[in-house]
């Protein structure tokens, strides 16, 4: 998805840049040491100020494992180098590759596991837990969890009444970005609110010549995203969770209700960029290219807080200025906030990973990794105007304003053979569906029967 | 034994009189065979007999390895829709590739045996093979991209289309559904519910072109007047919307161009086409008649053919496949046709056979054996054929265009993680070789007898 032609040079920049910002950074906190209430808990045996007390590690190694590239990771390892400054600790990065269970499956089983391992699906925290091989959190980072984050976060990084992970960062992935020059060209001046004012404006956009809505149905992830945004604001968190269990069906009224709602955005070719057939030819990132850039740029596009990476990246459009974004249109009484994120765990019972779990619990750890730009954290106790941009300190704002009502992307929580392989399961099926939007009951029956079987297999 | 023993010992011992023959018919010794042959056993063994008995052992546990199943996991193979797909498609490729690129192969062969740059033409028809299946896929997948654009299939098939079907000036654009009776009437055309007075003009408002998208410098659109039957064409969305739906507001702007048809019992009595301020007159005899914007006015432009859909993806991918492997073939058959007897093809033409029968009766049959080779080793070839299907199908169509050596892959590695249902597509992959294997080895013994 990213360009890694001009890796060498951005790495460089970015070593410089991490030393420049390490330096601003011991001369911000020791500038504010004396007075500020960050310093009330800090020092310590680390003999560091900030707001969070970390043992001596000197000449230690600890090894993270996650599934970031270029600039992700680079943004990640400015956060491990305050770690390193703070405990002496050296931290060694391995990329896990797209597949991340299946790389720490054989790392763990060839005895040589990462201390530290982020893993994108809650799925695969309660896989991993079940196998025995994560070690739950020590007393200094529970701590640290249990101060700086609300409960719902908290308790996805549980499993079986024991704390394992830290939910370090987060998406959001109820947003639709916009083009602001379509919005105008077609004199709409506040986005929709709700599901029927959303088609409404579609429709709207659509009469004024620009295709309205970006559907990237090459990529059956997407298209679970719409589901899943469909379906917890309409049916509700209860039903969402039980869905997510597969506790009811997926032949259920409220999946039916779900389907047919979508349908009056997916059967309406006018309304979609490129109709339904253009729709599965289109990959997530020329969705988002497809709106920003072009002779005939789409109006708007739904996916989570990374299209802003997308958007930098691949167009010359401005976040703020050319894209906006406004949160997903409430279906039922409440609007949706879909997420999904990536957890802190520790593979090695030892100081070390502690302690790096208890550093990223913390607010320093969040706001140093916000300053970079990309991420968002659930730490509702950080600073929020550290977050590089507005647009992505609103996007903050909005996840955290959930409380806790928001929920976890349901086909990161279904097992991969169902919400997680390309071609296959919940993707595949969705897709059928964009092809053949009046089919509801059909895509039901077809979406039971492979969940029946991807839960039944485990 | 003793008798090829001493006859070989006595050859070997012709260079080395000093050595007794006795001493070098060691050579023949059980044991000393065994330990000749023992690194080609061990080979052999550890990299083709022991991964085929432990796929076998695999495809009888479940997906952990722990569990015994027994037979489930064949049972599943044959109850999976996927699997299907993948049998019936696998079957299409075995049936249709192989015999593609042999034929392809046989017409370049002897084709390039009387042209002039002959060598040059083989060289670069075989220049396919060189690049290894991932890139050709890649290629491909560029190849048959969608948008005309970008992928070459789409932008011969759209030039051609577009030499015999002009498109239309405003593609896309449709009646405003909210505000006037302009209805779909078929085959992309808009009819009028009402009909039309006159004196009393038509208003038909279009929308979904962008207004600063219109071509040329348009004009703003003016209510007709008069007593005739008239009527405006325009574009009733202006840049920020704004005005009042279904009505000429100023600044809206005029589609010129447009072909209006007055419509009497399904049948045309009268057309018009707007002018630079999309008005539009119709004669006298429209009068009560229904308006009809046919089709030709808002055609979409031609967008290629779906390549990569359901429907073409198999035939496709094959097409890739032809693409790399004709020079294979053709190359193979070029040598066999290098020991073809000339004798036979003159005596053919002198006997006053024309150059078809030549190829058909003579030639044909003496290549009989080198194509038979080509065939069987493209069907193997082809039953294990997995890169390129990986690579080319899109996600939406991979189901579509999965074949047995792709599914064994996805169910292994993919989502499911089931190595033991892998394990049973493995085994089943190897039954169907077997028999091509059979056929194989049986000619090569027969050819080796005569």
């Amino acid at each position: 998805m990213r360009s890694t032609s001009s890796k060498n040079r951005t790495r460089r920049a970015a070593k410089s840049a991490a030393a420049l910002l390490a330096a601003a950074l011991a001369l911000a906190l020791t500038g504010c040491g004396g007075n500020d209430n960050k310093s009330s808990n800090g020092g310590g045996s680390s003999g560091s100020s900030g707001s969070v007390k970390l043992p001596k590690l000197n000449g230690q190694t600890l090894e993270v494992a996650a599934v970031w590239t270029g600039a992700e990771q680079d943004n990640f390892m400015k956060v491990m180098d305050e770690f390193k400054k703070r405990t002496g600790a050296k931290v060694n990065f391995v990329p896990t590759g797209n597949n991340t269970s299946t790389f720490l499956g054989t790392k763990i089983q060839g005895g040589q596991p990462p201390d530290v391992a982020f893993l994108p699906q809650v799925g695969v925290l309660h896989q991993f837990a079940d196998k025995g091989w994560l070690k739950p959190l020590g007393a200094d980072a529970k701590a640290q969890l249990e101060k700086n984050f609300s409960k719902g976060w908290v308790d996805l990084g549980a499993w079986k009444g024991k704390q394992y992970g830290v939910y370090a960062k987060a998406a959001n992935k109820s947003l639709v970005w916009y083009n602001t020059k379509a919005f105008e060209a077609a004199g709409i001046t506040t986005p929709p609110k709700t599901w029927k004012d959303f088609l409404s404006t579609a429709q709207t956009l659509s009469d004024a010549g620009s295709p309205a809505v970006s559907i990237g149905g090459a990529d059956g992830w997407t298209l679970t995203d719409w589901f899943e945004n469909v379906y917890l604001s309409q049916a509700g968190p209860e039903k969402y969770d039980q869905l997510a269990a597969h506790k009811i069906k997926w032949t259920d009224p409220s999946v039916k209700e779900a389907l047919t709602t979508l349908a009056q955005l997916w059967g309406k070719n006018d309304l979609i960029a490129g109709g339904t057939k253009g729709a599965l030819n289109t990959e997530f990132p020329k969705s988002v290219t497809q709106t920003f850039s072009g002779s005939t740029p789409a109006a708007m596009v739904f996916e989570g807080d990374f299209v802003a990476a997308n958007i930098n990246g691949d167009t010359k459009a401005k976040l703020g200025t050319d894209a906006k974004v406004f949160p997903f249109p409430a279906v039922g009484s409440q609007a949706p906030v879909v997420s999904g994120g990536d957890v802190a765990v520790a593979l090695k019972d030892s100081k070390g990973a502690q302690a790096l779990l208890t550093f990223l619990a913390s607010t320093d750890a969040a706001e140093i990794w916000a300053a970079q730009g990309g991420i968002l954290s659930p730490n509702k106790e950080m600073d929020q105007s550290k977050y590089k941009d507005a647009i992505t300190g609103q996007i903050a704002k909005q996840l955290l304003a959930a409380g806790d009502n928001f929920r976890f992307d349901m086909s990161d929580q279904a097992p991969a053979a169902f919400g997680g392989t390309a071609g296959i399961g919940e993707w595949k099926d969705l897709q059928d569906f964009l092809r053949n939007p009046k089919d509801v009951a059909g895509t039901q029956q077809k979406l039971e029967a492979d969940a029946a079987k991807a839960y039944a297999a485990g | 034994m003793t008798s090829v023993a001493n006859s070989t010992g006595g050859a070997g011992a012709l260079p080395t009189p000093s050595v007794s023959p006795r001493k070098s018919v060691t050579g023949t010794r059980l044991w000393v065979a065994v330990l000749f042959l023992l690194p080609a056993f061990v080979l052999l063994g550890a990299l083709v007999v022991y991964p085929i008995g432990y796929s076998v052992w695999r495809s009888l546990y479940d997906a952990d390895g722990s569990g015994f199943v027994g037979l489930k996991n064949y049972g599943d193979i044959f109850s999976n829709d996927a699997t299907l797909t993948a049998v019936r498609n696998t079957a299409i490729w075995v049936a249709v590739a192989p015999a593609i690129v042999t034929a392809l192969g046989l017409i370049f062969a002897v084709m390039t045996e009387r042209v002039r740059w002959g060598t040059a033409f083989k060289l670069i028809v075989f220049m396919p093979m060189a690049i290894s299946m991932l890139a050709a896929g890649i290629i491909f997948r560029l190849v048959y991209e969608q948008d005309p654009g970008l992928g070459a299939a789409n932008a011969v098939a759209k030039s051609i289309h577009d030499t015999f079907v002009s498109s239309s000036v405003y593609p896309g654009a449709r009646p405003n559904e909210t505000a006037t009776d302009l209805k779909p009437s078929g085959g992309g055309s808009f009819t009028t519910t009402g009909t039309v007075k006159a004196g009393t003009p038509a208003l038909l408002p279009l929308v979904g072109i962008a207004p600063n998208r219109l071509p040329g410098t348009p004009e703003n659109a003016r209510t007709a007047s008069g007593s005739g039957v008239t009527g405006t064409v325009w574009l009733d969305f202006k840049l920020g919307g704004g005005g009042t739906k279904g009505k000429v507001d100023p600044g809206e702007k005029a589609l010129k161009g447009v072909k209006v048809e007055a419509v009497k019992g399904g049948k045309v009595v009268a057309s018009a086409q707007s002018g630079a301020d999309g008005t539009f007159t119709l004669p006298a005899e429209a009068d009560g008649a229904q308006l009809r914007l046919p089709a030709s006015n808002f055609s979409a432009p031609y967008n290629g053919i779906d390549w990569l859909g359901p429907t073409l993806v198999t035939p496709a991918i094959i097409g890739a496949y032809v693409w790399m492997w004709a020079g294979f073939a053709m190359v193979l058959i070029a040598a066999g046709l290098a020991g073809v007897d000339r004798n036979l093809l003159e005596a053919a033409r002198v006997d006053g056979a024309n150059e078809w029968q030549v190829f058909r009766r003579v030639t044909v049959p003496l290549l009989a054996p080198v194509l038979v080779v080509v065939l069987i080793t493209l069907m193997i070839n082809v039953m294990k054929i997995f890169d390129l299907v990986y690579i080319i199908a899109p996600q939406p169509s991979q189901d579509d265009a999965n074949v047995l050596a792709l599914q064994l892959f996805l169910s292994s590695f993919g989502g499911g993680g089931n190595e033991g249902v892998g394990s049973a597509i493995g085994v089943i992959l190897l039954l169907l070789v077997l028999p091509v294997m059979f056929v194989n080895i049986r000619r090569l013994r027969k050819e080796r007898q005569r």
